[in-house]
């Protein structure tokens, strides 16, 4: 018996949503007594992986062939499937981040598995069932999830708990699948990451903004602040649409779900739409001309005023408390 | 090319969101039933794009009950050509995946494109769970898609970026925004609609992988603490100090 955590690795390092991932699965191996283990497809060196030992991970199988270096649902599937085998696995956890959403469900038709898509919290066993809580109705609800398979998969959300570091180093073995070459189906040609920038769905801190800025040219204390508190900039979908900001920025219903630490949303209105998408935020901070915007009932703390005057202050603030700190 | 699309049936974003018998039953009471808009917007949009420029077919498969009439016809009224019903209540995705892979397995579609998740559940599940079913390749959270001879390009959504993807057809895409503007039935596919056909077809039995045992609504809204807009630096503190988010 084993639990298996799906570790990814960019660009030489373990993804921060697989460390997540990977205490959570740490986590999980010691309510069932059982050993967490982690499955690393593509290359990486052996001193990287060994820090998962620091999340709790025992050993890592690590499949370092080449053709796993770029994300191949359908290969990935298979190969996470014989890593589950390997290990003598039956729970295994990724992130619910880009790729986990896709290879989560394939591996819960693989094996044949249930499956939670986002839990928030570690999973309650009673006997061989596992109940686990994921948000539904875009986080307006929260339902209980209940695995009564032998085989389980849990998607973790990101954020959703903060890996506490401890001393172990993890062993590493090399671990060989049985995919061949017709196992491989897609390509990839290239990426067009945005450089410069904190990942927007990764980011602890985020400063967003709205229709209430009245203007593309008056982001810059907006990126201002952001940059001063290392958070990621966002924004609404209605800016978005008339291209005052990227796409890639807009969170709500059809755009990018996120969760950070802080959300500070300025000259936003919280519509329903845009809620969905930052309300899992754990502090929110909204600052708004109109009393009667909807996000102060979904804030904790609000200030009703003028962008223009607040957004200045409360860099001066930040500034002054950072020198103090 | 012969492309797939499966529809759900959600509540309305704006519904209220209440539960019944013991909280284990979501409450259709006063709540509007709309097309998926990720399925809606996106996923039979572009298809119907692609149908356009290259010819073929766009069918639309939905699972669910009759009472999910309204949501076919529109998406029939939209531009898919046909429409299959399988009749049964969708209960959980690898049901619904399950259906809808079973149906497909005897009609040799090019593509199948679903939304990547429903505005319900919030899951992301069914198109991955069809690829597999169907041991087809699958790329999610898809922003662009072309087919030329028989390859699709992709643009899709990653950490911090996006990134290209070539895959050989048949292949399961699993799309959001991006991909394709909303289109507004007009007159003509609204006439139309009523005469496209609509086969009702019943469910394969299908293990049940995982249960929702029951619901929890917030326990309460949040209580706003308000700052006064001439006291900024009371709002820093408290980020700092109570909330310790700064």
């Amino acid at each position: 018996m084993a639990v298996l955590s799906f570790v990814e690795i960019f660009e030489g390092k373990i993804k921060k949503a697989s460390v997540e991932a990977a205490y959570y699965g740490s986590k999980v191996a010691a309510q069932l007594g059982t050993d967490s283990v982690a499955v690393v497809l593509g290359a990486a060196s052996a001193e990287e992986l060994a820090t998962l030992g620091t999340v709790g991970v025992k050993k890592v199988l690590h499949a370092n062939d080449a053709r796993f270096n770029n994300f191949d649902s359908k290969a990935f599937s298979k190969a996470v499937g014989e890593a589950v085998n390997a290990a003598g696995a039956n729970v295994v956890v990724l992130s619910f981040n880009q790729n986990g959403k896709l290879l989560a469900p394939r591996l819960s038709v693989r094996l044949k598995a249930g499956y939670v898509p986002g839990a928030v919290e570690l999973p309650e066993f009673n006997g061989a069932t596992a109940t686990a809580k994921k948000n539904v109705f875009s986080g307006k609800a929260t339902a209980h999830y209940q695995l009564n398979t032998e085989k389980k998969v849990i998607a973790v959300n990101p954020n959703s708990l903060s890996p506490v570091r401890g001393t172990g180093t993890a062993a590493v073995e090399a671990f060989a699948t049985t995919l061949t070459d017709a196992d491989f189906s897609t390509v990839v040609k290239g990426a067009d990451l945005i450089v410069g920038e904190i990942p927007l769905s990764e980011a602890e801190l985020v400063v967003s903004a709205g229709r209430g800025l009245k203007g593309p040219e008056n982001w810059g204390m907006i990126e201002e602040l952001a940059k001063l508190l290392g958070a990621a900039t966002a924004c609404s979908r209605a800016v978005a649409d008339v291209d005052w900001r990227p796409h890639h920025e807009h969170v709500g219903q059809t755009g990018l779900t996120i969760r950070p630490n802080l959300y500070i949303a300025v000259g936003i209105s919280g519509a329903i739409q845009h809620l969905a998408g930052v309300n899992g935020s754990k502090v929110i901070v909204v600052i708004n001309t109109d009393p009667e915007a909807p996000f102060f009932k979904a804030a904790d703390y609000g200030i009703v005023g003028d962008a223009f005057q607040i957004v200045p202050q409360l860099i001066a603030e930040i500034k002054k408390l950072k020198a103090a700190h | 090319m012969k492309i797939l699309v499966p529809i759900a049936k959600v509540p309305d974003t704006t519904s209220k969101i209440a539960f019944t018998d013991n909280n284990t039953k979501f409450s259709p009471d006063g709540v509007t039933f709309i097309m998926n808009p990720t399925d809606e917007w996106y996923a039979l949009v572009r298809a119907i794009e692609l149908k356009e420029k290259q010819g073929g077919e766009v069918v639309v498969i939905h699972v669910g009950l009759a009472d999910s009439e309204q949501i076919i016809r529109k998406a029939l009224a939209i531009g898919a050509d046909k429409a299959v019903r399988v009749d049964a209540d969708p209960t959980d995705a690898y049901f619904v995946a399950a259906q809808i892979a079973a149906h497909a397995k005897t009609e040799n579609y090019d593509l199948i494109i679903a939304g990547k998740e429903t505005i319900d559940y919030n899951s992301y599940e069914v198109g991955g769970m069809i690829a597999e079913l169907l041991d087809l390749p699958c790329v999610a959270l898809v922003q662009k898609l072309d087919i030329e001879n028989g390859v699709a390009t992709i643009k899709r959504e990653i950490e911090g970026g996006t990134e290209t993807v070539e895959a050989k057809l048949p292949l399961v895409i699993c799309a959001q925004k991006e991909l394709a503007e909303a289109r507004i039935p007009n007159m003509k596919g609204i006439m139309g609609a009523r005469t496209k056909p609509l086969t009702v077809v019943p469910a394969d039995a299908t293990e049940k992988l995982t249960t929702v045992v029951n619901y929890s609504l917030p326990e309460k809204a949040k209580e706003c603490k308000y700052v006064q807009p001439d006291n900024v630096a009371e709002l820093v503190r408290l980020l700092h100090e109570e909330a310790k988010a700064i």
